[in-house]
């Protein structure tokens, strides 16, 4: 440890962060251009800019508070905080790694329930299908979360238009692709 | 040399017009184009959010079906797959252990040796060149050229075009016949992947996109993304209650303006299938 605090030290999160990404979030010299670029940060807790201040503290509390956000899972990856960035941090790079670590230890936010339930309705869809099963999707969607009624005026008018497949695409090797779920997203779980 | 053809889920789905445009544009300037086969999602915004080795091994297998094919260049029209798809090969080309881990997890060969076009690249690089005499309707009228952002974003892997205020899109259109305007939001986020979570998301930014292409005048709003056109387009009524009027302008992908203005059948590019309808 440094005994300047004025120099931050990379630590706990912020080595792990630069550890399997290669982002340096001491990089940072706190110009803002990220929150004021980022589409979403009225509706984050904290702004880009401040989970980078709050992971260059290296304070245990405030790295925890980062995994418990709910703007790493509001974040859409846009890509566009990155392009301003004059260090040239890959905060959304960063923030796939901090959104991985937070669902590994159980420690994503409760408004963003939603969000992951999306994502691994998707997940799961792609794991027996080898596609996206639109309909499947929506439905395994609803049954997570229990919003039954929303876009219920959606569908008739996508099959109207013939947007929606009834019937599943089912690809030929979907054993190759479930294989590929076991040796990743669920190597750790029974 | 054949074209390979990666469709991705949404271009056989909810955006199957996106793909019957792109076919119809390639039959009518004779482009032999190849569907890759068995090919699988790419795992899109669920797959990187949650994992990142699944996010690099799922596109790495639709990499590696192209190459077991013999195909050496493929086009994916969808911005997002586009997006995978280039990362993925980005990412595997520059750490040979992570490519060892990817390959035996998927038990398939990977070279890298596949070049992936955006549909812009496609099409500068198969239609437009053949372009000359073709443009038998011209599409004359003002558009906002809506890019988003993984059609663009990060340049320092794509390396297509400029990152806030693209041009390729714009050039193309000047092409076809029409004028293309000057606006802010050419590649700000339209709510992506939170259509369905968190659809009053995509109201607003989606709606903040509309908002400035109609103040400009823009009597159509071209896109080149599946998710850009599903949220402008199928989520208007949440765009609507945001803006708090009604806004009619229709959405267009790239391909169906153009093959508007070499003479093809409006039903042939789908355009009925649009929520918004397709007045232009």
């Amino acid at each position: 440890m440094s005994s300047n605090p004025h120099i931050s030290t990379i630590s706990g999160l912020a080595n792990e962060v630069l550890e399997h990404t290669e982002v340096k979030v001491t990089h940072c010299y706190q110009c803002g251009k990220c929150s004021a670029g980022c589409p979403l940060s009225e509706e984050m807790d904290y702004p880009p800019s401040v989970i980078m201040r709050m992971l260059q503290t290296g304070n245990p509390e405030l790295e925890e508070k980062v995994l418990r956000s709910f703007s790493i899972w509001v974040c859409l990856t846009c890509e566009m905080c990155f392009a301003r960035c004059p260090m040239s941090i890959d905060i959304p790079k960063m923030m796939d790694f901090l959104r991985e670590k937070s669902i590994k230890e159980k420690k994503a936010n409760k408004k963003a329930k939603e969000i992951i339930a999306f994502h691994k309705s998707f997940l799961d869809s792609i794991q027996y299908t080898g596609r996206l099963y639109e309909i499947g999707l929506l439905a395994d969607y609803k049954t997570r979360t229990l919003k039954i009624l929303d876009d219920m005026d959606l569908a008739p008018k996508m099959i109207k238009r013939g947007k929606l497949n009834i019937i599943p695409e089912l690809i030929k090797d979907r054993s190759g692709v479930a294989s590929i779920f076991r040796k990743t997203i669920k190597k750790n779980k029974n | 040399m054949t074209l390979g053809f990666y469709p991705g889920c949404s271009l056989k789905g909810s955006s199957r017009e996106y793909a019957e445009s792109v076919l119809a544009l390639a039959k009518a300037f004779n482009i032999d184009i190849e569907e890759i086969e068995d090919w699988n999602c790419c795992g899109a915004t669920a797959a990187h959010n949650m994992n990142k080795e699944l996010s690099l091994a799922l596109p790495a297998r639709i990499l590696s079906l192209a190459e077991k094919q013999g195909l050496h260049e493929i086009v994916v029209p969808c911005a997002a797959c586009y997006s995978r798809l280039t990362v993925t090969k980005h990412e595997l080309a520059k750490d040979q252990e992570l490519t060892k881990k990817v390959i035996s997890t998927n038990g398939l060969d990977y070279k890298g040796t596949v070049e992936v076009l955006n549909i812009i690249q496609m099409l500068d690089k198969y239609v437009t060149p053949n372009l000359e005499g073709r443009v038998v309707k011209p599409f004359d009228h003002k558009v906002a050229c809506y890019y988003g952002c993984l059609l663009v974003r990060p340049h320092e892997i794509l390396k297509f075009d400029r990152e806030e205020d693209p041009q390729s899109m714009d050039e193309l259109m000047l092409k076809a016949g029409a004028t293309p305007i000057d606006w802010a939001f050419k590649t700000e986020c339209c709510g992506a992947g939170l259509s369905v979570a968190r659809t009053s998301s995509v109201g607003r930014l989606s709606g903040k996109i509309i908002r400035d292409a109609v103040d400009r005048g823009a009597e159509a709003i071209i896109v080149a993304c599946p998710m850009c056109h599903s949220n402008l387009d199928m989520r208007r009524g949440a765009i609507n209650s945001f803006l708090g009027e009604k806004i009619d302008i229709p959405v267009l992908y790239a391909t169906q303006a153009l093959g508007l203005a070499v003479g093809l059948d409006r039903r042939v590019l789908g355009l009925h299938r649009h929520f918004v309808t397709v007045t232009v």
